[in-house]
């Protein structure tokens, strides 16, 4: 490790560090914002469901540096906006999210649905008010990947000259030189791992009841 | 009052059509207990079901006090519907405060105002109020159970749909459910369609008994003691079972049974061979009735039995079935003698407090006596719905013909 040279770049990488932070976040956030009608349409009609998963699948499939070039074609954005890549990320997210939710959906129990239906819920407030607050442990579940698998492929923008913490890969590369590499490496770990943590956390304050141990 | 007009329900399309329920007419009283009851696939859910429009009839209509349920927009006919589900089907998520608080909150109640009215519920069914700030998990089956009442009454709907609410439970708690079920309903008077598959339970808790069979066909629609003396048809007389003789005694209180004096030992006391008469059967137990300081029944214990001077204990009694109120049935009276190690019943007073002992032959003597009751009122009108329990001869001489 060259630690003169992390010295002398501090502010630099730092800078890729934010970027890198709000184009891994703000993505997984839309695509969750997203994901949650469109899987929620995917649970309520069964026809959709077929065709919102395997959408989503082909989606998933198409090389994530593909879908940074041709973006800018599609959007009429410049290449070296950012947008392609949160617009790019958060098709992923989505992707991913909309069998997550629709499956998190399916995983409460039938009976409880009934039971709201038969109390005189509408199906919109039996869906927003019931039946998700009881899939958010799937749901955050799947976030988890959602999120931590953005925050890698944040890093292949810098292919494009995106700044962020993909550039310290490139200048490794170029320069044969492991220290960048290392510390990116090392910066994509973390924050990965405070996304993790974050979603975590929110999970577990939004489900007190999923700790509730019987006193019998 | 809930009216069935010729309703049917039919599941499926071209081919495979299937009938849940088929032609359906039937009058449910109001402030009565009607029972569906039936094996699984008869259409009883389906028909429950269909009274608060979680399923469409295919054909005809439910009335609810001569309105016609479909001029109701379903979630609004819902909340005014108190509904107990299978296994309660409480939302895990809420406390059982919350999940008692339901519906008012539904109707726009403040959070705060409905809570008031769930913590009164939660001890109206016998729930302690620090219980509301717990969330189902951490409740037992029959706990759960009663929340999901409190739940349904919330609102105080004059309707209570209830679907098999006590089976997943077990026995013992369940014959503590149904009790106070009884008890409740008692004070409230609400029309009340319970669906159970139990015809224990039909029979227990209706106050009219609708049987369905297989493919949503209506079998018979009538008093229980009705259901069990006189079958409609075959499939009834199946399903009632084989010992519907025996179950029909349910119905007539035991009454002016004879009373034997019954010699008692109490508990702690040290054992006393006095008590053997001479005549008494050498080597064979002899069994004596063993009270507590309250007079209440403990158990028998066998006077014959070598306690070397120590005094009675728990431990030493063998315990005794049922016991003979003075408002118990000719079934409890003949099942206290045969549950009995002695072959003799325990009577108690209204304080639960020993007057004697009944035997099966007084019991029997009992039963033959309604039989003649019978013939004598032969012809008479089967009983009207209010001949559920109670002292009517008239009653157990449609029963036991």
């Amino acid at each position: 490790m060259n630690w003169n040279w992390l010295n002398r770049n501090t502010d630099q990488i730092l800078s890729w560090l934010l970027a890198h932070l709000w184009l891994a976040a703000l993505p997984t956030l839309l695509g969750l914002l997203l994901a949650l009608p469109l899987g929620a349409l995917a649970f309520r009609y069964r026809w959709s469901y077929a065709t919102l998963i395997t959408l989503a699948g082909l989606l998933y499939t198409i090389p994530s540096l593909a879908l940074f070039v041709v973006l800018p074609g599609i959007l009429g954005t410049r290449i070296l906006n950012p947008l392609n890549v949160v617009v790019a990320l958060t098709l992923y997210t989505l992707a991913l999210l909309v069998r997550v939710v629709a499956d998190a959906l399916d995983s409460v129990p039938p009976l409880v649905r009934q039971s709201a239906t038969a109390m005189g819920y509408r199906p919109i407030r039996s869906l927003i008010t019931v039946q998700l607050p009881l899939a958010v442990p799937v749901i955050g579940a799947g976030l988890r990947v959602a999120a931590v698998s953005n925050v890698s492929l944040v890093s292949v923008a810098a292919l494009l000259g995106v700044p962020q913490l993909g550039q310290l890969f490139l200048v490794g590369f170029q320069l044969d030189f492991y220290t960048p590499i290392i510390a990116g490496i090392v910066l994509c770990l973390l924050v990965a791992g405070v996304f993790d943590t974050i979603i975590l956390v929110a999970v577990r304050i939004a489900t007190p009841w999923t700790r509730a141990v019987s006193h019998r | 009052m809930i009216n069935f007009d010729d309703v049917s329900k039919i599941f499926g399309d071209g081919d495979h059509r299937t009938a849940a329920v088929e032609d359906l007419t039937i009058e449910i009283p109001t402030g009565k207990i009607t029972v569906f009851v039936g094996p699984s696939g008869c259409g009883k859910t389906t028909s429950l079901r269909m009274i608060n429009r979680m399923i469409e009839p295919t054909s005809g209509t439910v009335l609810i006090d001569g309105v016609d349920t479909r001029s109701i927009d379903a979630p609004k006919l819902r909340r005014g519907i108190g509904y107990v589900i299978q296994n309660a089907g409480l939302f895990p998520h809420r406390t059982v405060l919350d999940n008692v608080a339901t519906v008012p909150v539904l109707e726009g109640q403040s959070r705060k105002a409905a809570r008031a009215v769930a913590a009164e519920l939660l001890e109206r069914v016998g729930l302690p109020g620090e219980m509301g700030r717990r969330y189902p998990a951490q409740l037992s089956g029959g706990q759960q159970q009663r929340v999901g009442v409190a739940r349904a009454l919330a609102a105080d709907p004059p309707v209570m749909l209830m679907d098999e609410p006590f089976s997943a439970v077990d026995p013992v708690v369940r014959a503590q459910l149904q009790d106070e079920f009884t008890r409740l309903q008692a004070d409230l008077g609400k029309t009340i369609v319970f669906v159970t598959h139990d015809i224990d339970e039909a029979v227990k808790l209706g106050d009219a008994i609708a049987v369905f069979a297989v493919g949503g066909r209506l079998a018979q629609y009538a008093t229980p003691a009705e259901v069990l003396s006189h079958p409609a048809d075959d499939f009834v007389a199946d399903y009632v079972g084989r010992d519907r003789g025996y179950r029909a005694l349910s119905f007539t209180v035991a009454g002016n049974l004879p009373v034997h004096d019954e010699p008692t030992l109490r508990l702690r006391s040290t054992g006393d061979s006095s008590l053997i008469p001479p005549d008494a059967a050498p080597g064979e137990p002899y069994w004596v009735l063993v009270v507590d300081d309250a007079r209440q029944p403990r158990g028998w214990v066998d006077a014959r039995r070598d306690t070397g001077g120590r005094p009675l204990d728990l431990d030493d009694l063998v315990l005794g079935g049922s016991l003979v109120g003075p408002q118990s049935s000719l079934r409890t009276a003949l099942d206290a003698a045969l549950s009995s190690p002695s072959g003799r019943g325990v009577a108690i007073d209204a304080d639960g407090r020993v007057t004697g002992t009944v035997e099966a032959r007084d019991v029997l003597d009992a039963i033959e006596r309604a039989r003649v009751a019978q013939g004598v009122l032969d012809g008479a009108e089967p009983p009207a719905a209010s001949a559920r329990t109670g002292d009517a001869d008239q009653a157990a001489a449609a029963v036991l013909s």
